[in-house]
């Protein structure tokens, strides 16, 4: 074995009590680190799983414009315009095409058309202001996955029953309606319908199962009084959804209608997330740092206490390359030990977490084990590990045999 | 005989607090096989030319050659090099590694100059430890031997890479006169049968006296 890692060995076995407090301090640092980023994966995930409960990843749709100037603005002629939304019709025009053009780009999972109607929920007196999504009943399930959220009946009812409706629990409650009741509907253009309850859902998102329903697109495009060809959106899911931005701008110009991603349709939630990601980035890297900090006060104490056998070395003729090999040896051993250690601990951590059961519509902790999270954790913690061990053995190196002597 | 140590108008000044000339223009020859005593005062400069010697101090000005060679410039790796393989060290303190056993003390230097395998050097090392009479301590922690059987592991220590130079610094300086006797002995013995040289700093007035040669300095220089 190399003497310089014979050397760093002696030192860390016949100190086991300063190795195993500094390795301790790089455990926990690793596993606070490698769990609470689990944790933040955990948290993004089953928030946008919730999200996509309601949203679809792009949406398409027939934006207004504003009404711009025939003739330019310039220095011989001077245009006055007063700009105005040009009211038109918000549908899309040909929308088998356009989802057969989408469909063909890469990465597009799911395409379907929606109608989205206005209406009340009429039950005798009580009236509640609502939307009725119009949906093509499958590809709605495999988009939302709607039957993963079904508090009562069936959603595969819809099909069968072009005038079923799939009404949100809070709906529900309100109108005191069961699966098998009637229920009455009264949309923008004044058309009254009855349907039949078949199923209810809760996403147990208030703002979605308090309004929202699900009918059958037909019926909602009679509801305001369309045609077949009237659809209002284009539902787009894509394979991974942090690409919907890049792939909705494509589908922009591809189509000429508006596409919008999740990201740019909840904005303010996006800022939260990313709040979120500082916030425990920041935090999870100052316990590694502090870690590091621990490594380094320990490694500057054994540098201190083994003064007199560095300055032999150095006169036995041990480079400033082979004291530095022997201090970062120990600090690269104690990292080591410390990420195992860190590894475990925060796979215990997580497993424990994993199992208890939060309840509403989170259902368990959501975490999970993310392997680059355990890669980033593992990496950043050796880096910080061998600039801890680094500083004091570099300092090590400078050590000056003959003034040690000479004392 | 050859030589195997020279210093050449050997100048060096400490600049802390005041400006203040230390050695003053030192040249001699120390020839393989002798036992040279250093002796003055304190504060003669004797250590400071010893430091120097070694080649762990390069703050001075004149040349330096230790077996034949101009060391003087070179850098700390290669100086390093040159300790390592020529120049053995036994202080007043024995600076031994407290958490090795003795034996492996001795191996250290043999095992960073890699000349030997390890079982050799491990041989080799008993055998420097049979010769100062410690082969039945040998697998003791160095912290765990008496102060003379420390100072004669260091020696041992010294002697495991068969280097040309021995340098001391109160070599006995801290040992009882039975100690030093052995110290002194072992040290003569090396210099006739082995041809090896010795250069010892000591305040020991008989140590000196018995040694082959005396140099005593006084105010930076060679006075004898």
């Amino acid at each position: 074995m190399n003497i310089n890692l014979d050397i760093a060995k002696t030192y860390i076995f016949s100190n086991k009590k300063l190795t195993a407090v500094a390795a301790m301090g790089v455990v926990l640092g690793m596993s606070i680190y490698i769990f609470m980023n689990c944790m933040m994966v955990g948290f993004d995930k089953s928030s946008s799983a919730s999200m996509f409960k309601s949203i679809p990843h792009i949406r398409v749709y027939n934006d207004d414009v504003i009404s711009a100037p025939l003739i330019k603005d310039s220095g011989k002629q001077f245009v006055i315009i007063n700009p105005k939304v040009v009211p038109r019709t918000n549908t899309i025009t040909n929308p088998k095409l356009v989802a057969a053009t989408i469909l063909k780009q890469n990465n597009i999972s799911i395409v379907t058309p929606q109608v989205n109607a206005s209406v009340f929920y009429n039950n005798g007196k009580s009236q509640i202001a609502g939307i009725a999504n119009g949906v093509l009943p499958d590809e709605a399930n495999q988009m939302y996955n709607i039957k993963s959220f079904m508090a009562d009946g069936d959603f595969d009812l819809l099909k069968t029953n072009i005038n079923g409706i799939v009404i949100g629990s809070g709906i529900a409650t309100k109108m005191n309606a069961t699966i098998g009741d009637n229920l009455n509907l009264t949309s923008s253009k004044g058309i009254n319908k009855t349907f039949k309850v078949v199923g209810i859902s809760k996403t147990n998102n208030s703002k979605v199962d308090n309004i929202s329903s699900y009918i059958n697109l037909a019926v909602a495009q009679q509801l305001l009084k369309e045609s077949a060809s009237y659809v209002t959106d284009m539902n787009v899911n894509v394979t991974d959804p942090e690409d919907a931005e890049k792939i909705a701008k494509q589908l922009s110009t591809l189509t000429g209608y508006k596409a919008e991603g999740w990201k740019q349709a909840n904005e303010s939630l996006m800022a939260a997330f990313k709040m979120r990601k500082i916030v425990i980035t920041f935090v999870s890297f100052t316990i590694l740092i502090v870690a590091g900090f621990g490594i380094y006060n320990i490694l500057n104490m054994t540098v201190s206490q083994k003064i007199n056998d560095i300055a032999i070395l150095k006169a036995m003729g041990f480079k400033g390359k082979d004291v530095i090999k022997i201090f970062v040896t120990q600090a690269i051993s104690i990292g080591i030990l410390g990420v195992i250690g860190g590894v475990i601990m925060a796979t215990g951590l997580i497993t424990i977490l994993k199992n208890i059961y939060i309840g509403g519509d989170i259902g368990y902790f959501p975490i999970d084990y993310e392997p680059t999270k355990y890669l980033l954790g593992i990496v950043i913690g050796m880096v910080i590990t061998f600039f801890a061990g680094y500083m004091p053995a570099k300092k090590a190196s400078k050590v000056d045999p003959v003034s040690i002597f000479r004392k | 005989m050859k030589t195997i140590l020279k210093t050449e108008n050997i100048n060096k000044f400490f600049h802390d607090p005041v400006e203040f000339q230390v050695l003053k223009n030192i040249s001699f020859e120390v020839q393989q096989g002798e036992f040279l005593s250093m002796v003055g005062k304190s504060g003669s400069g004797k250590s400071t030319l010893l430091y120097i010697l070694s080649t762990m101090d390069t703050d001075f000005k004149g040349q330096l050659f230790i077996d034949q060679e101009n060391v003087t410039g070179y850098d700390q790796d290669k100086l390093a090099r040159i300790r390592n393989e020529k120049i053995g060290f036994v202080f007043q303190f024995h600076y031994l590694l407290a958490e090795f056993t003795c034996l492996k003390n001795v191996m250290i230097p043999a095992l960073k100059l890699g000349k030997y395998s390890e079982k050799e050097i491990e041989e080799r090392a008993y055998e420097k430890l049979k010769i100062l009479g410690l082969a039945d301590q040998a697998l003791k922690l160095a912290s765990k031997l008496s102060g003379g059987q420390q100072q004669r592991v260091a020696i041992a220590r010294a002697l495991i890479n068969d280097p040309l130079l021995i340098m001391g610094d109160e070599p006995t300086g801290n040992l009882d006169s039975k100690n030093s006797n052995i110290v002194f002995d072992t040290f003569q013995e090396l210099t006739r049968n082995y041809h090896q040289t010795i250069i010892a700093v000591t305040h020991d007035e008989d140590f000196a006296k018995r040694s082959d040669r005396i140099i005593e300095m006084k105010d930076g220089e060679i006075i004898v």
